[in-house]
């Protein structure tokens, strides 16, 4: 199919259409056996024992594993080694799995985990992060010495200066809640001992491939090379399958590896629910000091994020809410203290946003109620901070080298949805209409890919073969987003072929080099990185072959409508023909392209540091109405303006906006995790309520084209950006419609007080 | 005791052993339909939904005695003997309603069962017949623009 012939191209989408596309619990093996987690019904205790004689006793039950029969290391972590395979000293939250029974069929082993039985002493559970900081609260690791699990800090000019040239200074506490990913694939894992050579193979719901791996090669005490993760199709992943999925193929691999048998573990949603991380909540204290000009002159902050029971990537996360406290606003002074704290809630992680959904539904808040201290609009207090060409950021790192298009993103969605002029409309809780109307707007940057958080490197491998076909292999992992697909694109692009020429290669850890998570939205700039520069060395090893052929020079080869040629298009050599002579040339078509994001820097002690090597700017608007007597909340309309570089699939580009926004009005109206002391009461979908067809407004994206020149394609990402401000419109859009703040999410709205008598000087 | 089904057209004889069995294990597992998939157990999520005399269903919570004597339709009956995609899957695949696909067969075959009711439905319509097909990754605009554009392939109905 060539790409013009669809609005979209996927390779996988007939296999996802038909019902062919194998998930995990889709694949079948022959003589498998099912295992399924055992919790406990603690929340934070010291295990005394656990006994699985009776569980082990039942009819069809197999083994019943616990950290005892860890032949490797049970515990990891991609920062603090603290996570279990299986709890060991204490149990340190509701979801923490003591055991797994293995069984002949999943029913059973469902029967038998009920037989489990874990003695330990309850502790002191710490469920508040504030409280968690005190120097007597129960300690949730006793070898880390406290709750903290990591500090971060902002320090930029001089804060006390900044406040004194201010006119005003507000002061504001947020709050934000838990929320869950809510991918409708739940965490799976099946894994079978390949008999020939006793090479374990892992099929599972996971977003990094590689990180698996080297957790199941760990937990087992095995080579990296005896373990081949092999890419499986993932509904949905959003950032939440990385640990606990790896856990779960770790689990599973362990029983397998110790029974020789394959075995399949498939988690129900409320285990699913129970066990996996989620999104940190965040407490935030925020001042802003401003002119009567509407100059930000500083901003003092202080974040606590509840981390859980263990650390995951809390640093990380809170990390990337430091280096963007200030949102898109140029900050002379800032003084910003993060904490990420142990608590015995639910372990948090990484979620699409990572440390940004929090920070800018309080940062967009700011700027309109500073706007409206000043006296000028939303709009213009923005425009008077926002980041221009060559601004310099609150981290010390001066926007250039890429397109600043904070501006442009703006404008692209103010005169999209006529904002000024509906702004004008909106009830701000008066009018005789039980329908109060509002329009609400936010907008943001974001640094591209890890950052200073890590390692940052990606590979792709292109290998002709002698009949003209081409298979690709990039080390990004397909979460559903269109990678595959968005790589494939890449390719043909760059070689000038027809796309039908390309397979993607079913990907495994054993062939493509470990090129990280496909997290931080870095699939594509990475990932289609890698994929150009393979390119580009398959090219000069063909022009190399062709160019005495060609009568030039091998610089002067073109390719182009699926061949290549010399200076004219005379002569002209049909890709499919130059594959085959190359073969007879004894010379390998094969590329392996390597992209190394460039280099960043960041001192810990200061906060100061080119923190990304580019970043991306959007905007997204809402109008919505509220229901005076009942509070509800309708969205009408929404529009997000995103530049993305270069959108290498256009209609995936607006399926990730439109996917980010839907989970932005989740985390904004609906979405709560909830427990009662520590125990989690939201475990299904029935009570855990995620935005379905009739809660989303008609949205329109529009996507900004700028290619970044540190980008070999010019692509940047998307998937995170699009996830991060609708919540904040929406909340601006609620105080336009209401006249009302809120500081806490999700919004929650009661009947609403009968409008005032407006007199003169009511606006 | 044994019962019959139709499913996707082919009469199948249920074997006694299996009336009990929930339906979807018995789709999934004895008859290797995979396509529904199961996500909630609970009914709330819709991504197990096949058509039962042409209505949608969420069988995860039915057992397989329920069904006896109806007409099942799984999304690997959608698609033509040849492999030709229905009009309905081509127009989800050429308008970007596909991301990780798992809510996929469950909201094509709700989409089918409105059209096959009301072949012209208004976008509202289309948002009120997916209101139980839970997707997390589209926001369901492109599987909205998706059900528009396959609409005319449905024929109308004379008016009554
Ligand atoms: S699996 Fe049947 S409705 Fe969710
Ligand atoms: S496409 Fe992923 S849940 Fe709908």
């Amino acid at each position: 199919m060539s790409k013009s012939a669809a609005k979209c191209w996927r390779n996988d989408a007939y296999a996802k259409v038909t019902g062919r596309a194998k998930f995990t619990d889709d694949l079948k093996f022959a003589n498998v056996l099912h295992a399924v987690p055992v919790y406990s019904e603690f929340v934070h205790a010291r295990i005394v024992s656990i006994d699985t004689a009776a569980a082990e006793q039942a009819t069809g039950v197999v083994r019943v594993l616990t950290a005892r029969d860890v032949p490797g290391v049970n515990r990891f972590g991609q920062i603090i080694r603290d996570y279990r395979i299986f709890a060991d000293d204490k149990i340190r939250y509701y979801g923490d799995v003591v055991a797994v029974v293995v069984a002949e069929t999943r029913e059973i082993a469902i029967h038998a985990a009920q037989l489990v039985e874990v003695n330990a002493e309850a502790l002191p559970a710490v469920l508040d992060p504030e409280a968690a900081m005190l120097p007597d609260a129960p300690l949730v690791h006793e070898n880390h010495g406290s709750n903290i699990v990591n500090t971060h800090v902002v320090r930029r000019g001089n804060v006390e200066e900044g406040f004194k040239q201010a006119d005003f200074v507000i002061e504001e506490d947020f709050q934000t809640q838990t929320i869950e990913h809510a991918y409708m694939e739940t965490e799976a894992a099946v894994c079978v001992p390949r008999s020939t050579d006793g090479v374990l193979e892992v099929y599972g719901s996971m977003q990094h491939p590689f990180s698996t791996r080297r957790f199941v090669a760990v937990c087992l005490g095995v080579a990296l090379s005896e373990v081949e993760v092999i890419g499986t199709p993932m509904g949905g992943g959003f950032g939440g399958k990385d640990d606990t999925a790896a856990v779960v193929c770790a689990r599973t691999a362990l029983a397998a590896k110790l029974l020789g048998r394959p075995v399949k573990m498939v988690y129900r949603r409320d285990w699913s629910m129970r066990e996996s991380y989620k999104r940190h909540p965040y407490r935030v204290h925020y001042r802003m000091g401003v002119t009567k000009a509407g100059a930000i002159t500083a901003v003092q902050c202080r974040i606590v994020a509840d981390g859980g029971a263990y650390c995951s990537v809390t640093p990380w996360v809170t990390w990337r809410s430091t280096v963007q406290c200030c949102g898109p606003y140029v900050v002379a002074n800032v003084h910003c203290d993060t904490f990420g704290v142990y608590t015995n809630n639910v372990v948090a992680g990484a979620m699409r946003g990572f440390g940004s959904p929090q920070m800018n539904f309080v940062i967009e808040q700011m700027v309109e109620i500073a706007a409206e201290r000043v006296g000028i609009s939303g709009i213009e207090f923005r425009r008077r901070n926002m980041v221009r060409q060559g601004s310099v950021t609150i981290t010390g790192q001066k926007l250039d080298g890429h397109k600043v298009a904070m501006e442009q993103a703006l404008d692209t969605v103010l005169s999209e949805i006529s904002y000024e002029e509906k702004l004008a409309r909106c009830a701000h809780g008066q009018g005789d209409d039980d329908e109060l109307y509002g329009i609400g707007i936010a907008m943001s940057y974001r640094g591209v890919s890890l950052g200073a958080e890590g390692v940052d490197f990606c590979a792709a491998i292109i290998n002709a073969q002698a009949d003209g076909s081409i298979l690709l292999e990039v080390g990004v992992h397909e979460n559903g987003q269109g990678a595959e697909s968005a790589m494939a694109l890449i390719c043909a692009e760059e070689l000038g072929v027809n796309l039908n020429r390309i397979r993607y290669r079913r990907s495994s850890t054993s062939n493509i080099p470990d090129s990280g998570t496909t997290v931080a939205s870095r699939g594509t700039i990475m990932g289609g990185g890698a994929v150009a520069l393979a390119a580009r060395e398959l090219k000069s090893k063909i022009a190399e072959a062709f160019c005495a052929k060609l009568g030039c020079a091998p610089e002067e080869v073109r390719f182009k409508v699926d061949g290549i040629c010399g200076k004219t298009d005379g002569e002209r050599i049909g890709f499919a023909d130059a594959m085959r002579q190359m073969w007879q040339m004894q010379r390998f078509p094969f590329a392996l392209g390597t992209f190394k994001a460039p280099r960043v820097s960041w001192d810990e002690h200061t906060g100061q540091g080119d923190a990304y090597f580019t970043w991306v700017y959007g905007c997204q608007a809402v109008e919505l109405t509220v229901n005076r007597k009942t509070g509800k909340v309708k969205l009408l309309h929404a529009v997000a303006a995103h530049d993305v570089g270069r959108a290498v699939n256009p209609e995936m580009v607006r399926g990730q906006i439109y996917g980010g926004m839907a989970m932005s009005a989740g985390y904004g109206l609906h979405e709560e995790v909830k427990a009662h002391g520590g125990k989690m009461t939201t475990l299904n979908l029935n009570t855990y309520r995620i935005p379905r067809s009739m809660d989303l407004p008609e949205m329109k994206v529009i996507l900004i084209e700028n290619p970044d020149p540190v980008s070999p394609t010019g692509a940047k990402s998307i998937g995170e950006p699009a996830n991060e401000i609708l919540a904040p419109a929406i909340a601006n859009a609620i105080s336009n419609a209401t006249g009302r703040r809120h500081f806490a999410l999700p919004i929650r709205l009661g009947a609403l007080p009968e409008p005032t008598m407006c007199g003169e000087g009511c606006k | 005791m044994q019962m019959k089904l139709q499913v996707n057209g082919r009469e199948i004889d249920v074997p006694a052993a299996a009336l009990d069995k929930r339906i979807v294990e018995f789709l999934r597992e004895d008859l290797d339909l995979t396509g529904a998939k199961n996500a909630c157990d609970i009914g709330a999520c819709g991504a197990c939904t096949v058509l039962v005399n042409e209505e949608p269903n969420r069988i995860c919570i039915k057992r397989v005695k329920d069904f006896g004597g109806q007409r099942i339709l799984t999304i690997e009956g959608l698609v033509a003997p040849d492999g030709t995609l229905h009009p309905l899957q081509q127009a989800f695949v050429d308008c970007g309603a596909i991301q990780c696909g798992y809510c996929t067969p469950g909201m094509v075959l709700t989409a089918h069962a409105l059209l096959l009711k009301n072949p012209r439905p208004t976008r509202e319509q289309i948002r009120h017949a997916i209101f139980k097909n839970l997707c997390r990754c589209t926001g369901y605009q492109q599987i909205i623009d998706a059900i528009e554009q396959a609409a005319p392939h449905y024929p109308a109905r004379a008016p009554a």
